[in-house]
């Protein structure tokens, strides 16, 4: 890896490990038994390991020149890995705090282990762990690609990728020690924020630097919803995180904001890390990895654009509907449901998009299970975003709100769309990328699938039914006029839906780990000595090569 | 003058109002302009074409 800097590139990332350093040092000085002195402690580890690393192959030949043949696909790789790796820890997590619902005595008495402290870890571990490390790996891929250039240089990708890890790790052992500024998804407190903003800047420039270097005039849609992705989340970090630590030397901070303005803000950035994380990042792999896997165009790119521009008009005025009968007036929440309901729209376009670019290729879904993953995160989508603009409706969430059937819809979006997209994007890109014929057993691959679809439709299932069950009992009355049931009432009704749900997510999980296993397994495999194709050969100055079937 | 509820409210419901429905418009002029035919084509396919190499013309 240090091999493919540039000595001027080795002496920057020296630079930046060295500061790294110093920040670490300072955290640890002014914290000292806060954790924040403890997380300054990390930082300094990790300075400390990077520096080795760059200082040991330091003197290694600089790259050759023939590089910029070809893309730059290390950190891709790397993040892939990292994803799965994610993958199986948050949602091993996840199991697990899935099993305390079932148990509450799981926790084993440690503090660390309590619900409110694991479940944190599971939705930053799957969100930004598992799906920020896919996105940044694929949309590296998918610049490089769809732009024809190679990234400028061979620094920044990398900063950008372990910079994030550096962010994740902060976040997942902060919440184990009990550091969170407790609002929902946007727990770290004010330093690892401060430190994604970086990270994040340095994400968006070298993404539009990319950009800037391409062959091809028009940018291929894919890249509008990256980068639709890159920028909003960085609006919306910055605004919700605004914060004034009670010192330097603490991990404890207080909002700018309070009462219903911090809902308020709360839930802008909320729904739209919704729409920007979960949503638009995933398009954007939709748009490439389904039309390339599929052999076939996407259907209509006029479509590709009015619904882009509608998810990001439509999404950014949605978020008040997480907020329905609060102190919130009411006429907010009113607007929050209609783009709610107006949603749909732009977001059916894009699930019917990539259905009908499988039109025609149906035998291509039935034989491959890569194919077949896509396929399944489109109808899910379509899914998801038709429950999700129901539910934003105040009467149907007045039903909806505080039970399962939130948790429900959150996975049909979280299991059947983000995580099988991403499936489906890693098992083509695989062997792109480590240039493999294939993945190393279509088998495991198709294990994997069966799983997941089956792992998630129980999970929903169970969730909905949950509840449903819950919010009906939560307002039956009897006739002398008072609630008919307790709360305890419904955990004992809910008991055996949580028994299914964490069976469920056991399936989702078991497949997660087959496909960590096959990807280790596809990469240590010896690549076959493919025969070059013409394909695989540069395209000469001039370069109007044609590709058969064009 | 202070930025007060009031004002807040008949602001996003006559200005929001107008300028999301320009913005709607001029999308789907852009999305539907003839000249914006081919290139939209063009990018559609060419993310298909095989060749893992930049470009280096
Ligand atoms: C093995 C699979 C999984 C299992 C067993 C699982 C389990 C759980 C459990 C038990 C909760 C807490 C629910 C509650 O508080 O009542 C939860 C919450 C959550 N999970 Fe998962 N999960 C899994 C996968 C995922 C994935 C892949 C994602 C995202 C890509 C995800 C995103 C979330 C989110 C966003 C929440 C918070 C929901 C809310 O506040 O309404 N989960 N999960
Ligand atoms: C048209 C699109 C969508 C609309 C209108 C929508 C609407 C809603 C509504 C009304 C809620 C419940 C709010 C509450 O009662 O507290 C909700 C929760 C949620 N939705 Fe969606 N949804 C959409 C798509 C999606 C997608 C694609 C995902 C992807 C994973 C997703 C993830 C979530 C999450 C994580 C929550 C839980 C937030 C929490 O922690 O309380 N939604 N959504």
């Amino acid at each position: 890896m240090i091999a493919q800097l540039t000595k001027n590139e080795r002496q920057v990332a020296l630079l930046i490990l060295l500061a790294l350093a110093v920040v670490g040092i300072a955290m640890a000085a002014g914290g000292r038994h806060d954790p924040f002195g403890a997380h300054g402690a990390l930082v300094l580890l990790a300075a400390i390991v990077g520096s080795f690393a760059v200082i040991s192959g330091y003197y290694a030949p600089e790259p050759p020149e023939s590089r910029l043949d070809s893309y730059y696909d290390d950190p891709s790789k790397a993040g892939i890995i990292l994803a799965m790796i994610w993958a199986v820890i948050a949602m091993f997590v996840g199991d697990w705090v899935a099993w305390l619902l079932v148990n509450p005595n799981l926790t084993f008495d440690a503090g660390w282990a309590s619900f409110g402290r694991l479940r944190p870890v599971h939705t930053s571990g799957v969100i930004f762990g598992f799906g920020g490390n896919a996105l940044i790996a694929t949309s590296y891929y998918v610049m490089q690609r769809t732009s024809r250039a190679r990234m400028p240089d061979q620094l920044t990708p990398w900063f950008v990728l372990l910079g994030y890890n550096l962010f994740c790790v902060i976040a997942a052992t902060g919440y184990l020690m009990g550091v969170t500024q407790s609002k929902e998804y946007a727990e770290p407190e004010w330093y690892a924020d401060i430190w994604l903003v970086i990270v994040w800047v340095a994400y968006f420039v070298l993404y539009l630097r990319t950009l800037a270097r391409r062959k091809e005039p028009h940018i291929y849609v894919a890249n509008w919803y990256y980068l639709a992705f890159i920028l909003v989340v960085a609006m919306l970090h910055i605004v919700n995180n605004l914060a004034v630590p009670i010192s330097w030397g603490s991990a404890k901070s207080y909002s700018l904001f309070s009462g219903v303005q911090d809902a308020m803000t709360e839930w802008w950035y909320g729904h739209n890390a919704v729409a920007f994380f979960l949503t638009s990042g995933f398009l954007g792999m939709l748009y490439y990895y389904m039309p390339k896997r599929a052999g076939r165009p996407i259907y209509s790119y006029r479509m590709s654009i009015i619904s882009f521009w509608g998810i990001t008009f439509f999404y950014m005025w949605a978020g008040s509907h997480h907020l329905h009968y609060t102190a919130l007036p009411q006429w907010v929440q009113s607007l929050g449901m209609t783009f709610s309901v107006m949603l749909l729209i732009p977001s059916w376009v894009s699930a019917g998009n990539a259905l009908m670019t499988l039109n025609g290729a149906w035998h291509k879904v039935r034989d491959d299970a890569v194919l077949r993953f896509m396929m399944v995160a489109a109808v899910f989508y379509g899914l998801t975003t038709f429950e999700g603009s129901f539910m934003a409706i105040r009467p149907v969430n007045s039903l909806s709100h505080y039970t399962d059937w939130t948790v429900g819809h959150v996975h049909a979006g979280a299991l059947g769309w983000v995580a099988m997209i991403t499936f489906g994007a890693i098992y083509a890109s695989v062997p792109w990328l480590w240039k493999r014929e294939a993945m190393y057993s279509a088998r495991l691959v198709e294990a994997h699938f069966w799983l997941a679809v089956g792992g998630t439709v129980i999970y929903v299932f169970a969730m909905w039914n949950s509840g449903i069950i819950q919010g009906l009992m939560w307002r039956t009355y009897n006739e002398s006029g008072t609630l008919a049931y307790s709360f305890v009432d419904s955990l004992v009704a809910m008991h055996p839906y949580y028994i299914a749900r964490a069976v469920g997510g056991l399936f989702f999980l078991l497949g997660a780990v087959i496909g960590l296993y096959n990807i280790w397994m596809t990469i240590r495999t010896a690549p076959q000595a493919a025969p070059e194709t013409a394909a695989d050969r540069p395209v000469l100055a001039g370069g109007a090569v044609l590709q058969a079937g064009e | 003058m202070t930025l007060d509820h009031d004002i807040l409210v008949w602001f996003s419901k006559s200005f929001g109002l107008f300028y999301l429905l320009a913005m709607s418009l001029v999308v789907l002029v852009y999305a539907y302009w003839p000249s914006n035919k081919k290139p939209f084509e063009h990018a559609a396919q060419a993310i298909l074409q095989d060749d893992d190499k930049p470009y280096r013309g």
